[in-house]
């Protein structure tokens, strides 16, 4: 293997775990806004990673032109935390129960 | 110029689409470059009376460093977030913090509270008045999966962030 293989290896390895992590996070966190953080966050991090190795597969390894992983990276980039942001607002909205050691309550009127 | 104007009332956003369409297609081909060119034209003929005209960047190249930070601070709390997801819940202080702005246009408040919902540890909630009856100033909701020190992370936030906004536009 040459080292490029072994670099688009050890992103896609390390991107998948982030993912992992993230949705890890989803089933153990405590209450809903925080878990809110790990699928929105680590996935940032995990995709950007997946994305980088499919570049570099595709450039380098194999040798051909190939930028359209950008956009999947603009697109993430810009829709993640706005879809945080809905899924925060609804469940202020809903007034969902916080975990105990929540500080700051009153600010977010719960 | 008004003929100009008139077939291409937005530039730049007609260069955007152009590139956003061959890289979907991941190709040069005649065909795509045709099509793109259409759909480039197309586009914004069919939208521009909807659009509202945000402030034009006054400092691109400040713009450019924004990005880059942001996108080193999404790695760095990324390697944070995971120690904690990795810890004991108990261990968590998630906290509700207001952050006041003292920027007032939408677009960079828009764009803070993207970024403070994409650097891990951080999720923005809403924007609110900071008084009753008033619209300016405002606050930012934020919720913290962990919060050490309330005070040190609004500072955070409005030096590392908001500061650069202020230059940018």
């Amino acid at each position: 293997m040459s080292w490029l293989e072994w670099l688009v290896a050890l992103l896609a390895v390390a991107g998948s775990l982030f993912v992992l992590l993230g949705s890890f996070a989803l089933v153990k966190l405590p209450d809903f806004y925080t878990r809110l953080h790990g699928p929105t966050k680590a996935t940032t991090l995990g995709l950007g990673a997946l994305v980088l190795a499919s570049m570099v597969y595709f450039n380098f390894v194999k040798a051909e032109l190939s930028l359209q992983q950008l956009l999947i990276a603009l697109f993430l980039f810009i829709t993640a935390p706005i879809t945080a942001h809905m899924l925060i607002k609804a469940a202020l909205h809903l007034k969902l129960k916080t975990s105990a050691s929540t500080s700051g309550k009153q600010n977010a009127d719960l | 110029m008004n003929s100009l104007k008139k077939w291409w009332p937005t530039p730049v956003r007609s260069l955007f689409l152009f590139l956003v369409w061959l890289l979907l297609n991941n190709s040069v081909e005649f065909f795509h470059l045709f099509f793109g060119l259409v759909l480039a034209w197309l586009i914004p003929q069919l939208i521009h009376k909807f659009r509202l005209i945000q402030p034009g960047m006054k400092n691109p190249g400040a713009a450019l460093r924004y990005g880059f930070m942001v996108l080193w601070d999404i790695v760095v709390a990324n390697m944070q977030v995971v120690k904690l997801v990795l810890g004991p819940n108990k261990r968590l202080r998630p906290a509700f913090i207001k952050i006041p702005l003292d920027l007032t246009d939408n677009l960079s408040i828009t764009i803070l509270a993207s970024t403070v919902s994409l650097t891990p540890g951080t999720v923005s909630a809403e924007v609110l008045a900071l008084n009753v009856g008033v619209d300016e100033p405002r606050y930012l909701l934020v919720h913290v999966l962990d919060l050490a020190d309330e005070a040190e992370l609004i500072q955070q936030v409005k030096q590392r962030y908001e500061a650069p906004l202020k230059e940018i536009f």
